[in-house]
């Protein structure tokens, strides 16, 4: 495979550098396609990399925006027309000439591809897109250079990196020069020496693996240089991968903050075992869904704003179903904190019932945005937008919670209400509406847990049972009925769990930590910040 | 006397709400032929598992329509097993004790099955097991309809080393921590060897099912990949699992063109639940696919978006080795003109029935059947693109010849009447 | 001292329940073993195996309500104690087994053959022997429960703290059991089993044995429960679970109170469990996941919590509507079981027993059920 990707390259870079070299004036005479045309109607994999091979070299006009096509999976052909079409979405051209097809033939279908398609495509326009005008482009374009070190890219390279002007594309092409000289058999010994110290500098695992592939006879020095190198690369790494472990615990650790954090609220502040704190979680995630659906079918250019839309209407439905809840069940349940939980573990049955006949068992697709999908490189760490915006995200909510409670009138009543609620009563405080308020309020924010957690687990009718262990876990090892002994419960016990697991596994990992929580409790038998004062043992 | 009223009225309590649930019930006093279904409609398994109950009233539902079998309606019994292990038990036995059942459709877990087959056997009915499993297992009361291991483990290995696939040479088998996934990856392991990878090459993973944060595992799969060998991850990551998995693949921008990934276990109603498009060309090894064009396949697929009146609902292999298995039975019930389990037993192996992908399925001795194998690439609709396939139906093997304790087994139930023959000590195990 | 502490236990109540057990016990063994199918009163095999798991069950909210009834501490992880049980037991029945495995490996079960394992790891030696089993069956999930009971009840980790490390325990213990390296069977757990002492485990006749059994160690069970809360040491109990750090300044040492009746209680549901395995043919980590634990809490709740019958009707309630539902209403069923969870603490605040012995209270006193604490729980 790796083969053929370096052929097709190398046709590519003929190309390119044909283009570099010759200021082209004239379009080269369309050379005659319809070969290549062909290939692509026969529905086989290996002619259609034949077919992109040719293309590349044709110097045909229509070459890059067939490839393309190929790239997007628009290109389409027809094997009684013989014929190849893009698919523009308005209506289908003729490949090789660009004019439209007014009536296409009934047996149009895409042309196929496989993995190994793929990266054939890939590579080509990889290595076209050297002098694109998007520095990002460029830099994309170095990288694929880097793997295929296709010795025939040389001159290109040599040529785009005169003309470059950002410092971090010119260091990407300088590595991929480096990645070529390297393997190249008929270089000068020093000039591949020089170039296995220089591809130091990308310091990426995929370095190191370039370095350790070099081939047995190339010479000692060479050889030497390059391990080397590859040694003080993965030193380097080695200390990265502490922080990027303390990175995962602290992701893993919002994930935790998320779920329980409403939680802190019913169950921490209120008193009531609320064992249908899952499914508000769940129908967080639900509302996302179908905010998500609404937008897909009416308004797809709103795509990128569902999450912002569906954060206050998960609170809103989460929030009065929590309502409703307290009015119709938990209101006659005070002060007998076990028939709640009896009353909530029945809601919980009933509600995961109530979405798995209306939604189906099956999960639902909840898309990422484009602001939270992909990664991104800080040093050596890589941080995925989805993991930071959700740690950001669980940060502002427990902040936005806090405030509420210290700062705003009502907090300052639900704080009344749940410390002395006689004498809050006393004081004229509506307690009733005040503990719906604070119950609702609790379910609420675990709605909008839930759309946080839309992104990165499954939105099925047992979402919710996934996180309820873990969240009781968080807010009893935080200590109950405090906020703060949420958030440095949860960020703990995610760091923890996300150094053990590299050296114990994943089940051992969690294992541990269940064991540590429990000898915890024992030395601190109220949780890492426990309630001072008498109350407490009431 | 407080405690004889308290069960007085507790009784009197449970009998209205007893009064008010017969009343659901269909009072069905004609002939008909039961047929029981023993899939999770509730509890974690429910998400894969009430496909398939849908499945089975949908194939009686045209059965009936085609006047039933043997002059006789077909009539299903539904029970709600909520993926708890021993009410699988108590509810098979529900269904052959109590509804006389002739015949069950269900299960899907390994467990589920451990946990119903003595019930089976005691009782002696038929059970229809429709989902792909470890093998290493014959039993005269159930017909394996999935695939076993060297219908889609091995051949799914074999894709990747060949040219198309990319020439693999490093591996990491990735599970969940069961039988299933232990025993696929034993097999593959003792393969992949066989054919000269050295163990540094394969990297072995077991996590927790429903583990929902991948980002360690997939950063040591990444890795793992960079040794600058071709690399390829081999799932047999359970349900739940996968999405946060697939999730966390495409956020860290692991390609298909980078590191593939074969799974096992992932299929269109599991990508039904994802945004497929960061996973274009990661691959799937099963028996039946969607996508694939042939008369019968949309013609099932047509009816049965009609059944559920649901014009998007996808359709998967475990359900059509589901509707392999009922087709089967209700040949082998009209060939020996009876439900008697022991008739229906014994005519079964030989009873081909065509499958949706344009072969035949043919019921083996060994209670498993023959199965022609597809992987396909993930398409960004949440379809499969077949890239290739095995040039023949693969008989299904009950024992594996890769494992040490069962290369000398040999399941026979036509003429050795064994599910475990041992062909060295020419012995029937128990 | 023992007869008196025995008799002290057959008040009313008990004693008019340990006489319907028995009553159950012979009745349900003799009508499966005599009647004719046809007669009305015969009980079904399987319908005898359906009861001899509530009964199993019944066990286990007796040792419940001894512990959160009596004594306050409201345990998430029973469920654990039970699985340990059931497991013992399980081990003893896989290594019956002998060479009618599938691998017919005399030695090793067929799990074991299965992941390539050449031989026996050390946990599962003796369990050949059944006396060691049995042994075992009490043991591990007494030790267990003693050396945590010990340590948490020492460091007063009471309330709702409490109930959160026993359900951390038995998740752990959850986890721990579905890992395939442990050797007990992984997520498959143990199954398939042939005889246990000698007898055909699928034989009619065993399993009328070990339904009488299972009804007797119920009973038993429900009078030890008894003679230890209307004992003095029961008085103790009550005291802790009422005023905890009143009893503490008084001079008693509360913590060894807790640990001997955590322990009591842990042993009997290992008994439970023990009992459960052989008539439902499976034992797998599910056992210990904290939602079986939780429903054990809600039998309790719902048949009145502190009255021991109450947990026998509660558990045998909860199980036979679940029993009914999933099998008369398999889509709808679990709002039937969750709209019961709702009602019942809104109509029946004190459980069936409790409020029906409040209404017609004359012999025995109610215990008194509910304290209304501000706090998370008791």
């Amino acid at each position: 495979m790796l083969k053929s990707i370096a052929a097709a390259i190398r046709r590519l870079s003929l190309t390119i550098v044909a283009i570099v070299a010759v200021t082209i004036v004239q379009p080269v005479l369309a050379a005659d396609i319809d070969g290549t045309i062909q290939l692509l109607t026969t529905d086989g994999y290996s002619d259609t990399i034949e077919a992109i091979g040719q293309l590349s070299t044709s110097g045909h006009p229509r070459a890059l925006a067939i490839v393309q096509a190929l790239s997007d999976g628009k290109l389409q052909f027809s094997d009684s027309a013989k014929k190849v079409y893009i698919d523009t979405g308005a209506g289908l051209v003729d490949a090789a000439t660009g004019d439209a097809v007014a009536t296409p033939p009934a047996d149009v279908s895409d042309v196929r591809q496989n993995n190994r398609v793929r990266g054939v495509v890939q590579a080509a326009l990889g290595a076209l897109s050297l002098f694109n005008p998007d520095p990002q482009k460029r830099r994309e374009a170095a990288e694929a250079v880097f793997k295929s070190r296709d010795e025939n890219a040389l001159p290109a390279i040599d040529a785009s990196l005169a003309k470059e002007t950002v410092p971090e594309v010119a260091t990407a092409l300088k590595i991929a020069r480096a990645a070529i000289v390297l393997f190249k058999s008929d270089a000068a010994e020093a000039d591949r020496v020089v170039a296995a110290q220089a591809i130091q500098v990308a310091g990426t695992q995929d370095a190191v693996a370039l370095l350790r592939s070099l081939p047995a006879d190339a010479p000692k020095t060479v050889v030497n240089t390059a391990q080397a190198s590859a040694k003080t690369i993965e030193n380097n790494l080695a200390l990265w991968s502490t922080a990027q472990n303390a990175w995962y615990g602290l992701s893993l650790g919002s994930v935790l903050l998320l779920a329980a954090i409403g939680l802190a609220i019913t169950f921490g502040v209120m008193g009531i075992i609320n064992m249908a704190h899952g499914e508000m979680v769940m129908l967080g995630a639900y509302v996302t869904f179908m905010v998500q659906e609404v937008i897909r079918n009416h308004f797809p250019s709103l795509f990128d704003l569902s999450l912002p839309i569906a954060i206050p209407l998960a609170f809103i439905v989460s929030g009065l179903v929590g309502v409703a809840i307290e009015r119709t069940v938990i209101r006659w349940l005070y002060g007998r904190p076990l028939d709640t939980l009896l009353a909530t573990w029945g809601i919980s049955l009933a509600l995961q019932q109530l979405v798995r006949t209306t939604f189906g068992a099956n999960n639902r697709e909840v898309g990422s945005p484009s602001w939270m999908s992909g990664s991104f490189q800080l040093g050596q760490l890589s941080i995925t937008w989805g993991r930071m915006w959700i740690i950001v995200f669980a940060l502002v909510v427990f902040a936005g919670l806090i405030l509420i409670l210290k700062k705003t009138p009502l907090g300052l009543q639900m704080r009344a209400v749940t410390q002395n609620r006689s004498m809050a009563s006393a004081m004229g405080i509506p307690t009733p509406w005040i503990d719906a308020l604070t119950f609702g309020l609790g379910c609420g924010i675990a709605g909008i847990a839930g759309v946080a957690l839309s992104q990165i687990d499954n939105v099925s009718p047992n979402l919710g049972q996934g996180y309820i262990i873990d969240s009781f876990m968080v807010v009893v090892f935080g200590g109950v009925g405090n906020l703060w002994g949420t958030l440095v419960g949860a960020m703990t016990l995610g760091i923890v769990n996300k150094f053990l697991e590299p050296v114990a596994g994943a089940v051992l990992g969690k294992i541990l930590v269940l064991v540590a929580i429990i000898l915890f409790i024992q030395k601190r038998p109220r949780g890492l910040f426990a309630l001072k004062g008498r109350a407490v043992e009431a | 006397m407080s405690w004889l009223k308290s069960i007085a009225s507790s009784a009197a309590v449970a009998a209205a709400l007893a009064g008010a649930a017969m009343t659901v019930s269909v009072a069905n006093a004609e002939d008909t032929i039961k047929v029981g279904v023993l899939h999770s409609l509730s509890g974690t398994m429910a998400i894969s598992e009430t496909t398939l109950k849908d499945t089975i009233l949908f194939m009686i539902d045209e059965q009936n329509k085609k006047g039933g079998v043997l002059g006789k309606k077909l009539e299903a019994v539904v029970v709600d097993p909520a993926s708890n292990w021993p009410l699988f038990a108590e509810k098979a036995r529900e269904l052959i004790q109590k509804d006389k059942v002739a015949v069950v459709f269900g299960c899907w877990t390994s467990v589920s099955r451990k946990s119903v087959l003595p019930v089976f056997k005691e009782l002696n009915s038929i059970l229809f097991y429709p989902v792909q499993y470890e093998g290493e297992e014959s039993e005269r009361n159930v017909f394996y309809t999935g695939a076993a291991p060297n219908q889609q483990a091995i051949p799914a290995v074999d894709y990747l080393m060949s040219k198309d696939g990319g020439e693999v040479k490093r591996w990491v088998l990735a599970g969940t921590d069961y039988v299933y996934p232990r025993t696929t990856n034993k097999i593959l392991e003792a393969y992949l060897k066989a054919k000269g990878v050295a163990p540094e090459d394969i990297m072995i993973n077991y996590t927790p099912f429903g583990h929902s944060d991948w980002q360690s595992i997939v950063a040591d799969i990444k890795k793992f990949g960079s040794a600058g060998k071709k690399t390829a991850v081999v799932s047999t990551i359970n349900g739940d699992a996968n999405v946060p998995f697939y999730k966390e693949l495409g956020n860290q921008g692991i390609k298909a063109t980078d590191i593939p990934v074969v799974a096992f276990s992932v299929g269109e109603e599991e990508l039904a639940g994802l945004d497929a498009k960061p996973l274009v060309g990661h691959l799937a090894a099963w028996n039946y696919f969607e996508s694939i064009k042939n008369p019968a396949n949309s013609e099932f697929i047509k009816k049965w978006q009609e059944y559920t009146k649901n014009p998007k609902r996808t359709t998967n292999d475990p359900m059509e080795a589901s509707v392999i298995g009922f087709s089967a039975w209700v040949k082998a019930v009209e060939k020996a003109g009876t439900t008697d389990p022991d008739k229906v037993i014994d005519t079964l192996p030989g009873i081909e029935t065509p499958n949706l992908t344009g072969g035949i399925a043919k019921v083996l001795p060994n209670h498993h059947i023959t199965k022609p194998v597809f992987i396909g690439e993930i398409k960004a609709d949440g379809q499969f693109d077949v890239v290739w396939k095995t040039k023949d139906l693969v008989p299904g093997a009950a024992w594996s010849a890769y494992l040490e304790g069962s290369k000398d087994l040999v399941a026979d139930w036509v003429t050795l009447k064994c599910g475990n023959y041992n062909s060295v000590t020419k012995k029937c195990g128990g | 001292m023992i007869t008196s502490f025995l008799l002290g236990g057959l008040d009313r109540k008990t004693g008019i329940a340990i006489l319907v057990l028995a009553l159950i016990g012979i009745g349900v063994t003799y009508s499966n073993a005599f009647l004719a199918d046809a007669s009305p009163l015969h009980v079904s095999t399987g319908n005898m195996l359906l009861f001899g798991k509530y009964a199993a069950y019944a066990l286990l909210a007796v040792a419940l309500d001894l512990v959160w009834g009596y004594c306050g501490i409201l345990s998430l992880g029973h469920g654990a104690f039970f699985a340990l049980g059931g497991y013992a037991m399980g081990m003893y029945l896989m290594r019956q087994i002998g060479t009618r495995g599938v691998y017919a490996n005399p030695i090793l079960p067929d799990f074991m053959v299965f992941l390539n394992w050449k031989e026996l790891p050390f946990t599962w030696v003796f369990f050949d022997h059944f006396p060691y089993a049995m042994l075992m069956v009490l043991l591990i999930p007494g030790l267990l429960a003693f050396v945590f009971g010990w340590f948490a009840f020492r460091s007063r980790v009471t309330g709702v703290y409490l109930s959160i490390i026993t359900q951390a325990m038995t998740y752990a213990l959850l986890l721990a059991f579905f890992r395939n390296d442990m050797g007990f069977g992984g997520n498959n757990g143990l199954t398939d089993f042939k005889d246990v002492v000698g007898y055909n485990i699928q034989a009619d006749s065993t399993r009328r044995v070990l339904f009488a059994l299972t009804v007797g160690f119920l009973a038993v069970g429900l009078w030890l429960a008894s003679s230890i809360v209307n004992s003095k040491l029961g008085k103790v109990l009550i005291a802790i679970r009422d005023a905890e750090s009143r009893t503490r300044f008084i001079g008693y040492r509360v913590a060894e109170y807790k640990t001997v009746v955590f322990t009591v209680s842990a042993c009997m549901a290992g008994v439970a469990g023990a009992l459960y395995v052989p008539q439902v043919g499976i034992i797998n980590p599910s056992e210990f996941s904290p939602a079986n634990s939780i429903e054990a809490v809600i039998w309790v709740a719902v048949g009145g919590r502190g009255t021991l019958v109450g947990a026998i009707i509660g558990a045998v309630a909860v199980n036979w509507g679940k029993t009914w539902f999933t099998g008369v209403l398999p889509e709808f069923w679990l709002f039937a079981l969750g709209a019961l969870f709702v009602a019942g603490p809104l109509l029946l605040p004190k459980g069936i027993v409790g409020t029906l012995g409040g209404l017609f209270s004359f012999g025995n006193r109610p215990s008194r059920v509910v304290p209304t604490s501000p706090e998370p729980a008791e």
